[in-house]
């Protein structure tokens, strides 16, 4: 890693800490802190699914573990919301592990491992709605303090600040990622893995080092999403619709990119909160709106655009 | 057998059979391949012969019998471990990285002994210039020729720093210029220390190149000896041409 190639790492970290310097709008903070923990969220799912190319469709397994543990620790623990988060992540880690030998020992791939995480996702989130530590169907409430030291902040700026901190940091991880040898270890996996396997590859410890790392960065999104909203239920934590935003933003952005994810997520955001404000508010408009991005991005890959204009031009 | 004295060879295949249900694919199959050479291993289509390379690299587990490298029974043990071990091999239907760069794609095969990006670059560079690719190496490997992708695979499989490299049908498809071009390239590796079985149709290739020629026909071992052996022994013509070839050809010789 060169420092011009944190340049845009940089960039993108100084117009994120620029914001709450001009933005005071709560509405708009709001948005840019959601979609700041979307991406995080998305930048795991890439580890595993953009470089590996092992396409999950159950990464709320990680997200709810991480928010699930940040809250449960606080809350019946007492624990501080800084052990508990780091706590969350090493969970959402191990779950990763666990799915991960289970799945990839056996050798599932493509759809099959998509419908594995999806199934483990929602075990999870049937088991969360029943259980008593979790609070239930009813959910768990992390008590309000706002003060910084329990990773709770009055202003939402101060807390976009966090957000952009830790998105950075994940951009920063997959940017070393992507210049390690495990890196063109998981990419030669995603291409050709028989292939791979020739060249000394070790598949399985390949794939499980990936989702170990993908399931923590997931589930540091998550514990983020609990500090922020300081509210959780199963559907949240564990609900399909946090599987589908952290495959979606990198697909749309550009799956295996360092930027694909932050990218995808600011797309897809931005135009659901478009069409509201036009649209007014429809319940699921925005789902519509994510329904025709991915069709469009499937049917006109981004990385063919230049090729499509040069084509139009003519 | 060839073996060099008392040492037991390089490369020792010992009564490999390999089933696929019914189907006997390869059937007790022994050779040796010494260390430095270059050895061949011919056959008709279906013989065996991918079959018994893909279980010498570990990609299949034999029924029976046992594969030792330099004394060691290698046999069974995953092609990961095999290509740290120092063996490595191409594959008859080439499998690029698609969309990886060239220099990239031999960057995966020198990461195995290099865990930096640099140094495994930098091999990349020097693999490249000795199968001739340099360049080629900021292309897409997907844009490649077939003789430029039958190149990538032997440089990826030169790019683990292998004592044994087992080529699969690099000359395959290539016209007889893209074909002289590549035998150089396959002795030089030769020369520069590794010992190479391939399985090859290009007979002209495999009697320039190779010191020791195995036929493999129907899962079996029918014949070893040097290349001008090999293709005169009667159970080769008859396995190539048919039943009674050999006679057919002797006694049209003696008319």
């Amino acid at each position: 890693m060169t420092g011009r190639d944190l340049l845009p790492i940089a960039a993108f970290a100084l117009i994120a800490a620029c914001v709450p310097l001009f933005v005071t709008s709560n509405v708009v903070l709001n948005f840019l802190v959601f979609t700041l923990i979307i991406a995080l969220a998305a930048q795991g799912w890439n580890l595993l699914g953009g470089y590996g190319g092992q396409y999950s469709f159950g990464h709320a397994a990680f997200f709810g573990t991480g928010a699930y543990l940040t809250a449960i620790l606080q809350v019946r623990f007492g624990m501080n919301a800084y052990p508990a988060f780091a706590a969350g992540i090493a969970l959402a880690a191990l779950v990763g592990l666990a799915i991960g030998f289970m799945a990839f020992r056996s050798g599932l791939r493509g759809s099959y491992f998509a419908l594995v995480t999806l199934a483990f996702a929602e075990v999870f989130r049937v088991l969360a709605n029943a259980s008593e530590v979790t609070g239930g169907a009813a959910g768990i409430l992390i008590r309000l303090r706002a003060d910084p030291l329990n990773f709770q902040f009055a202003e939402r700026g101060t807390f976009l600040w966090v957000a952009a901190a830790l998105v950075t940091l994940a951009l920063v991880a997959t940017l070393a990622l992507e210049r390690s040898r495990l890196g063109a270890q998981l990419v030669a996996v995603r291409e050709n893995e028989a292939a791979a396997q020739a060249l000394g590859v070790d598949v399985l410890a390949v794939k499980l080092r990936a989702i170990v790392l993908s399931a923590g960065m997931t589930g540091a999104a998550g514990g983020l999403y609990a500090q922020y909203f300081l509210y959780l239920d199963a559907q949240i934590a564990y609900g399909t619709w946090i599987s589908v935003e952290a495959l979606l933003a990198p697909i749309v952005g550009g799956a295996g990119t360092v930027f694909g994810p932050v990218l995808g997520a600011v797309i897809l955001h931005g135009l659901a909160e478009a069409t509201k404000t036009i649209a007014g508010r429809i319940p699921g408009i925005d789902l519509v709106v994510f329904g025709i991005v991915l069709i469009l991005v499937v049917r006109f890959p981004p990385r063919d655009i230049p090729g499509l204009l040069k084509r139009w031009r003519r | 057998m060839t073996g060099t004295g008392a040492d037991p060879a390089f490369l020792a295949v010992r009564g490999i059979t390999k089933r696929f249900g019914g189907l006997i694919a390869v059937n007790d199959a022994t050779l040796d391949v010494a260390e430095g050479s270059i050895t061949g291993l011919i056959g008709p289509n279906g013989a065996g012969k991918t079959t018994l390379f893909a279980v010498v690299a570990g990609f299949e587990t034999p029924t029976s019998g046992l594969v030792m490298l330099e004394g060691e029974d290698i046999t069974g043990r995953r092609p990961h471990h095999l290509a740290r071990m120092g063996l490595a091999r191409t594959f008859q239907i080439v499998q690029p990285f698609a969309g990886l760069s060239v220099r990239e794609n031999i960057a995966v095969g020198a990461f195995l002994r290099e865990s930096r990006r640099a140094a495994a670059l930098a091999v990349a560079e020097e693999v490249a210039a000795r199968v001739g690719l340099t360049d080629q190496l900021d292309k897409p490997a997907a844009a490649l020729t077939v003789a430029g992708r039958k190149r990538l695979e032997v440089a990826r499989a030169l790019a683990t720093r292998p004592k044994l490299l087992l080529l699969d049908e690099v000359l395959a498809g290539l016209n007889p210029s893209e074909v002289r071009d590549i035998v150089p390239v396959v002795r030089a590796i030769r020369d520069s220390g590794v010992t190479v079985l391939m399985i090859e149709h290009v007979m002209q290739a495999v009697m320039n190149l190779c010191e020791r020629v195995h036929v493999l026909a129907q899962g079996r071992i029918i014949c070893s000896g040097t290349p001008a052996e090999v293709v005169a022994a009667p159970q080769v013509i008859e396995a190539y041409l048919g039943h009674g070839a050999a006679a057919r050809l002797q006694g049209g010789a003696h008319a």
